[in-house]
C-alpha cells in the first residue's frame, strides 16, 4: 500500500498535527519507505495465528470500590496553560 | 404517502459506584469544579487505569438482566477522538468484545407485550463537563473533570421500535430494570441516565432501512419523544418532496423544539479502536456469572404478572406498585406480615404516594416501616380505630415513624364502642335534629347518613360507625 | 591503582558510606562537582536536582550517625530518565510540549528509590518521548557519548547511559520500548537491564508503547544492576500489568557460575550485516563461556526478520493514542492566540512535537485507521505472537540466548538522522525481547578498533532476571571491559 499527499493530510488531521507543504512531502516520502518495509509481513500466512494483544497472561485485575483522596485544586491547576475560577479554560467549543 | 418509522435507542447510564472506573476519586454529584480529580482521571503523563470491580460487576449484572449473551472473554478498547472534556483524548470503552450482546427487553404498551432486541451492552468511562459561559462575547469554554472517569454503561438497542409509545415504554422499562438491579440511580436531572435516538423512515412494506439520523442532546424522556415526533415529520417532508434524507447527526434544541445538523456521515469520526494495553482481559467463569445472576431480583414485568396472579390485584394497581421497586418491596413485606394485599395496595398506591407527593418525602428513606402499616391495618380490623381516624394516624406515622398504637394513644383516638356512651350522644343528636327524623320517616334514606355523620362529628370521628348505625336505626324505629 | 571516588561502583560507595568512611553529603558534593565539570561536554542532564539532593544526603548522614536503619541505596546518587515522573521536579520527556511540566506525583520506581534512601541527582536526556535510538531526537539538547564526544550515546536512555559512563552518577534509571536501555548501555560501555514485562511497575513512566514499555537499570557493573533491580522490581496496585511475583535477592548466589548451562545462539542474528569488531567480540565472549563450562547451542528464531516491522506498527499504534493527551488543555505547552479549539490542538501539537514524534504518531494513526486495522495492526499482533512463540520454543532447549546488543558501536552524531528506517533497523537485536516481554541484560564485552565499547546481551525466560545476572556476572568476573573508563577532559565552565 502506498500513501499519497491527501492521505498524509488526512492522517495529520486525525493526529491533530498541522503540516507545512514541505513537511507533507517529507512525510509522504518517509512514511512510504516505512510502509514499504512493513509490507514484508504479508509474506507470512497468519490465517490460524491468534493476535497477541497482551504481553502478560494474567487476567481479572481489579481494585475495590474504595474512596481515595483526590488531589488539591492547586495541584490540579498548577500545570494548566489557562484557568478560570477553578476550571480549565479553553477556546470556545462550538458543538 | 404512509411511512413506517424505525427507531433505535442508545442509552447511557452512570453506574452507582462510590468511586470512578479507574481511580479512587469520588463520583458524588454537584461538588465544586475539579475537586474530585487525581492524576489518573486528569490523564497526567505516566498514569495508568485500574478497573473498579464493582463497576464491572454492575455492568455484567445489567447485561444479564437484559438477557444478553455473555462471552467468557471480555476486554477493553481505546476509542480515539479529540474533545476537551475527554482527558486522554481517547475513551476506554468496549468495541471488539462487549460485556454482553444479542439481548432483549420485553416492554408493555397498553397491556400488549413486545420484545425489543438489545444489540449490545458495554462498559466505558464518562467524560468531563464543558461549560459555555453565557456572557456576551465570551470566547472561551470551561472544563470541569469531576465527572471524567465515572463508570458508564451503554445499552444499544436494535431499531425495533415503530411508535412513540413503544419508545416511551422502552425508556421506562429500562429505567426500572436499572433501578431494580440497583446498578444506577437513573437520575435524569443529574445526567446519570441519558438517551440518544436514531430514526429512519421507509415506505410501508419496504424491507430496506432508510437513511438513519442520530439525535443527540436529549435531556429528558419528554424531549426524546418530542424529538422523535419532530424528526418523523421532518423526514416525511423530505421524502414527500422526492428527496433523500441525509445520513447525519443532529442536535436537539430543547428551547425551540427543533433539531439541527451537527455533522454529516462524511465527517463521521474514525475512532481507531484497538485493545487497551493498560488493562488486562477479564475472564468470566460460570461460577462468577451465577453469583451475579443470584443478585438480580425479579424484574418489573414479571413481578407485575405475579402480583396480579398471586394477590388478585388489578393490572392498574400492580403496575403502580412495581413502578418503584422500593414500593413493591414495601408491599411484599406488608403482605408477608398480614395477608391483606388489597388493603395494603390501597394504602400504598393512594395514601402513601399522596403523602410522599404532598410532603415531598424521599421514597428511598421512608420513616414508616411495613411492620407498622401492617399493625395499622390490624387495629382497623379489630375496630380499635375507624378507617377515617386511620388516615390521620397514617399521616402521623409517615411523618414521625411512630407505631400506630403510640399515635392512637398519644392523640387519644381509640374508637368508642361503648353502647351506653354512644346512646347518650344519639339521644342528644336526635333531639337537636327533629327535621332530619321527620325527613327520614318520610322516606328520605340519606337523612340517616346525615345523622350518623352528626354523631361522628360529635365524637371527633371516634365512634364505632357500625354501632352508631345499628343504634340509630333502632332509635328512629326501623 | 586507586579509584577516584566518583569512579566507584554503588557497592563500593555504599560500603564507604555505611562504614562512615565518607559522608553521603560529602560524596554527593563530589558528584555535583564532577557534573559541573563535565556536563557542558556530555549534556546528559535536562534537570539537575542539587538542592534537594544535598538535603536528602544530610538526612541520610543523620540517620547513619544515629545508627538508624537505612535503605538499600543509602546515599547513592541515581540519575532518572526524564520520562519518569518525579514529584515537584520537572519531567519533560525531552519535549517542548512538556518543558514546563511538574508532576504532582512520584512514579512507583521513584517512590521505591526514595524509600531506599537513594539520592536523585537529576533527570536525564532522552530522545523525545523515548522515540529514537540515539538521543539526537531530544527536543531539548543533544547528549554526547563519553567515549567519543562526536558520537551518539545511543538511545533513547542516552542521558542515563552517558551519565553513568562518565561517572556523573553511580546508578541510573532508563526505560525500554524496543531496546532503549540495552542499546545505549552497550554504546556507552555500561550495564543495562530490561526486566520482564510486568516485573517493574510502569506507573509514572510516561507511556510510549504500553504493551512494550518497561523501566530498566543502568549501572557500572552487574552487581550494581542486581542491587538497583531489586529496589525497583515488585508488584504495584497502580499498574494492572504489574506482576504479583515475589522479588528475589538478585545478589544472592550471583557468583553461581555457568557450568552446565546451555547458551543459545540464534543463527538469524549472526548475519554478515554487522560490524566485524562486534562479531569478533561476541565470538571471544562465547569462548570464555565455553571455558567456564557452558555449552553453546545453535538455535533458530525464525521470525526475527519481522520484528522491526511488527514493532513499528504496535509501538506506534499505542504511541499515537498515548500521545493524544498532549493537547494544551491541562498541562504543558499551548500555542499562543489559538483560533478555536481545533486550531489550538493542531498548532500546540505541531509546535510542541519534533519530527520523529510526529512521524510515529501519524504512522500509528494510519495503521489503526478505518480500513487499515486488519491489514496492519491485527496482522502485526499475530506476527508478534509468532515471535513470542519462537522464544518459547528456544527456551525449551536453552537457559539463555546470547547475541550482540547493537549491530554496530556508537555512530557519529547526525550520521543517520535523515534516514528514519535505517535508524529503526539498528534496534533489530533488542526489539524481539520487548515484543515477547522477556528480560535482557546488556554488558560490556569488548571495544572496537576505534576504542568504542561493544555490548553483548543475554536474554532469558520471563522472570528469570536472577539467572541472567548470574550468567552476566560469570563473564564480568573473567574480564575487565566494565572497569575501563573513557578519557574525559574537564572543560572550563
Ligand atoms: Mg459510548
Ligand atoms: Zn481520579
Amino acid at each position: 500500500m502506498k500513501i499519497d499527499k491527501d492521505q498524509v493530510e488526512n492522517i495529520a488531521k486525525l493526529s491533530r498535527i498541522r503540516l507545512t507543504e514541505l513537511e507533507r512531502e517529507m512525510f509522504v516520502h518517509q512514511l512510504n519507505n516505512i510502509l514499504f518495509y512493513i509490507e514484508k509481513l504479508n509474506k507470512l500466512d497468519t490465517e490460524n495465528v491468534a493476535p497477541m494483544a497482551y504481553t502478560s497472561d494474567v487476567s481479572n485485575v481489579f481494585r475495590e470500590d474504595k474512596l481515595k483522596p483526590s488531589i488539591p485544586l492547586q495541584d490540579v491547576l498548577i500545570n494548566a496553560p489557562a484557568t478560570k475560577s477553578g476550571f480549565f479554560k479553553v477556546p470556545k467549543v462550538i458543538e | 404517502m404512509t411511512y413506517e418509522v424505525v427507531i433505535g435507542l442508545e442509552t447511557h447510564a452512570e453506574l452507582a459506584t462510590i468511586t470512578k472506573l479507574f481511580c479512587g476519586c469520588s463520583t458524588k454529584f454537584g461538588v465544586e469544579p475539579n475537586t474530585q480529580v487525581c492524576p489518573v482521571c486528569l490523564a497526567m503523563p505516566g498514569v495508568l487505569p485500574v478497573m473498579n470491580k464493582k463497576a464491572f460487576e454492575y455492568a455484567l449484572k445489567a447485561a444479564i438482566a437484559l438477557n444478553c449473551k455473555i462471552d467468557e472473554f471480555t476486554n477493553f478498547d481505546r476509542k480515539s477522538y479529540y474533545y476537551p472534556d475527554l482527558p486522554k483524548n481517547y475513551q476506554i470503552s468496549q468495541n471488539y468484545h462487549n460485556m454482553g450482546i444479542d439481548g432483549y427487553m420485553d416492554i408493555s404498551v397498553n397491556g400488549t407485550i413486545s420484545r425489543i432486541r438489545i444489540h449490545n451492552v458495554h462498559l466505558e468511562e464518562e467524560a468531563g463537563k464543558l461549560i459555555h459561559p453565557e456572557e456576551v462575547g465570551a470566547d472561551y469554554s470551561l472544563v470541569d473533570f469531576n465527572r471524567a472517569g465515572v463508570p458508564l454503561l451503554e445499552i444499544v438497542s436494535y431499531p425495533d421500535m415503530r411508535r412513540v409509545d413503544e419508545v416511551e415504554s422502552y425508556m421506562q422499562t429500562l429505567r426500572k430494570i436499572l433501578l431494580y438491579t440497583e446498578v444506577s440511580d437513573c437520575k435524569m436531572q443529574e445526567g446519570s441516565l441519558r438517551f440518544e435516538a436514531s430514526i429512519s423512515l421507509r415506505k410501508k412494506g419496504v424491507d430496506r432501512l432508510g437513511n438513519r439520523v442520530e439525535i443527540k442532546n436529549l435531556n429528558s424522556m419528554k424531549s426524546v419523544l418530542k424529538a422523535i415526533e419532530y424528526e418523523t415529520m421532518r423526514q416525511r417532508d423530505v421524502l414527500d418532496r422526492g428527496e433523500t434524507v441525509d445520513r447525519e447527526t443532529r442536535l436537539w434544541d430543547e428551547v425551540n423544539e427543533k433539531s439541527a445538523r451537527m455533522r454529516s456521515k462524511e465527517e463521521s469520526q474514525d475512532y481507531r479502536y484497538f485493545p487497551e494495553p493498560d488493562l488486562l482481559p477479564v475472564l468470566i467463569d460460570e461460577k462468577w456469572l451465577r453469583a451475579i445472576k443470584d443478585t438480580i431480583p425479579e424484574l418489573p414485568l414479571i413481578r407485575r404478572q405475579r402480583f396480579i396472579e398471586t394477590f388478585a390485584l388489578s393490572d392498574y394497581d400492580a403496575s403502580l406498585l412495581i413502578d418503584e421497586k422500593i414500593l413493591a418491596d414495601f408491599f411484599e413485606e406488608c403482605v408477608k406480615i398480614l395477608n391483606r394485599p388489597k388493603s395494603f395496595c390501597n394504602w400504598i398506591t393512594n395514601d402513601l404516594l399522596r403523602e410522599v407527593k404532598d410532603r415531598k418525602l424521599d421514597i428511598y428513606h421512608l420513616k414508616i416501616k411495613p411492620k407498622q402499616l401492617a399493625a395499622l391495618v390490624e387495629i382497623i380490623e379489630k375496630g380499635t380505630i375507624s378507617s377515617t381516624i386511620a388516615k390521620e394516624v397514617f399521616s402521623e406515622m409517615i411523618q414521625t415513624g411512630k407505631d400506630p398504637k403510640t399515635v392512637v394513644e398519644e392523640k387519644k383516638l381509640v374508637q368508642i364502642s361503648d353502647e351506653g356512651l354512644i346512646e347518650e350522644i344519639i339521644i342528644k343528636i336526635i333531639s337537636s335534629n327533629p327535621d332530619a327524623i321527620e325527613d327520614y320517616k318520610k322516606g328520605k334514606k340519606n337523612a340517616l347518613t346525615f345523622l350518623v355523620g352528626q354523631v361522628m362529628k360529635e365524637t371527633k370521628g371516634k365512634a364505632n360507625p357500625k354501632i352508631v348505625n345499628e343504634m340509630l336505626m333502632k332509635k328512629v324505629g326501623v | 591503582m586507586s579509584l577516584r571516588l566518583f569512579e566507584c561502583t554503588a557497592h563500593q560507595i555504599k560500603a564507604k558510606i555505611l562504614s562512615k568512611e565518607i559522608r553521603a553529603s560529602d560524596f554527593i558534593k563530589i558528584v555535583f562537582d564532577r557534573i559541573k565539570s563535565l556536563e557542558p561536554n556530555i549534556q546528559a542532564f535536562i534537570t539537575i536536582n542539587e538542592d534537594e539532593a544535598i538535603k536528602k544526603a544530610i538526612e541520610i548522614d543523620k540517620k547513619i550517625e544515629s545508627n538508624e536503619n537505612v535503605g538499600l541505596l543509602a546515599g547513592l546518587p541515581v540519575a532518572v530518565k526524564d520520562n519518569i515522573c518525579t514529584k515537584n521536579l520537572y519531567t519533560t520527556c525531552a519535549s517542548k510540549i512538556l518543558e514546563t511540566f511538574i508532576p504532582p506525583y512520584d512514579a512507583f520506581v521513584v517512590k521505591r528509590l526514595r524509600e531506599e534512601d537513594a539520592i536523585i541527582v537529576g533527570k536525564t536526556n532522552l530522545d523525545e518521548f523515548a522515540m529514537g535510538s540515539s538521543t539526537e531526537n531530544s527536543g531539548l539538547k543533544i547528549t554526547r557519548n563519553p567515549w567519543n564526544l562526536e558520537c551518539v550515546p545511543g538511545g533513547s536512555s542516552g542521558g542515563s547511559a552517558a551519565a553513568v559512563a562518565a561517572d556523573l552518577s553511580i546508578l541510573a534509571l532508563g526505560s525500554e520500548t524496543g531496546g532503549s536501555v540495552r542499546q545505549p548501555a552497550a554504546l556507552c560501555g555500561v550495564v543495562g537491564i530490561k526486566p520482564t514485562y510486568g516485573r517493574v511497575s510502569r506507573y509514572g513512566l510516561v507511556a510510549f508503547g504500553s504493551s512494550l514499555d518497561q523501566v530498566g537499570t543502568v549501572s557500572k557493573d552487574v552487581r550494581d544492576a542486581a542491587l538497583l533491580l531489586r529496589v525497583i522490581a515488585g508488584y504495584d496496585l497502580h499498574d494492572s500489568t504489574s506482576a504479583n511475583v515475589p522479588v528475589p535477592d538478585y545478589l544472592d548466589r550471583i557468583d553461581s557460575g555457568v557450568d552446565g548451562l546451555r547458551i543459545g545462539i540464534p543463527k538469524e542474528y549472526f548475519t554478515d550485516a554487522f560490524n566485524a569488531d562486534v562479531y569478533k567480540a561476541l565470538k571471544d565472549a562465547l569462548k570464555i563461556y565455553e571455558r567456564l563450562g557452558a555449552q553453546v547451542v545453535d538455535i533458530s528464531l525464525p521470525h526475527t526478520e519481522y520484528a522491526v516491522a511488527v514493532y513499528y506498527i504496535v509501538a506506534n499504534a499505542e504511541a499515537s493514542s498515548n500521545l493524544a493527551r498532549y493537547d494544551g488543555v491541562r498541562y504543558g505547552y499551548r500555542t499562543s492566540k489559538p483560533n478555536g479549539i481545533i486550531d489550538m490542538y493542531c498548532r500546540t501539537r505541531s509546535e510542541g512535537f519534533g519530527n520523529e514524534v510526529k512521524r510515529r504518531i501519524m504512522l500509528g494513526n494510519y495503521v489503526l485507521s478505518s480500513g487499515y486495522y486488519d491489514a496492519y495492526y491485527l496482522k502485526a499482533s499475530k506476527v508478534r505472537n509468532l515471535i513470542k512463540i519462537d522464544f518459547d520454543v528456544a527456551f525449551e532447549k536453552v537457559d539463555c540466548i546470547i547475541c550482540p546488543t547493537s549491530p554496530v558501536p556508537a555512530f557519529k552524531i547526525g550520521e543517520r538522522a535523515n534516514n528514519p528506517l535505517e535508524m529503526y533497523l539498528s534496534d533489530i537485536y533488542t526489539i524481539p525481547a520487548n515484543l515477547a516481554g522477556i528480560p535482557g541484560i546488556s554488558i560490556p564485552c569488548g571495544f572496537s578498533k576505534e576504542g568504542l565499547p561493544i555490548g553483548m546481551q543475554i536474554l532469558g525466560k520471563h522472570f528469570e532476571e536472577k539467572k541472567l545476572l548470574q550468567i552476566a556476572y560469570a563473564f564480568e568476573r573473567e574480564t575487565d571491559f566494565h572497569v575501563k573508563k573513557p578519557v574525559l577532559k574537564i572543560s572550563s565552565m
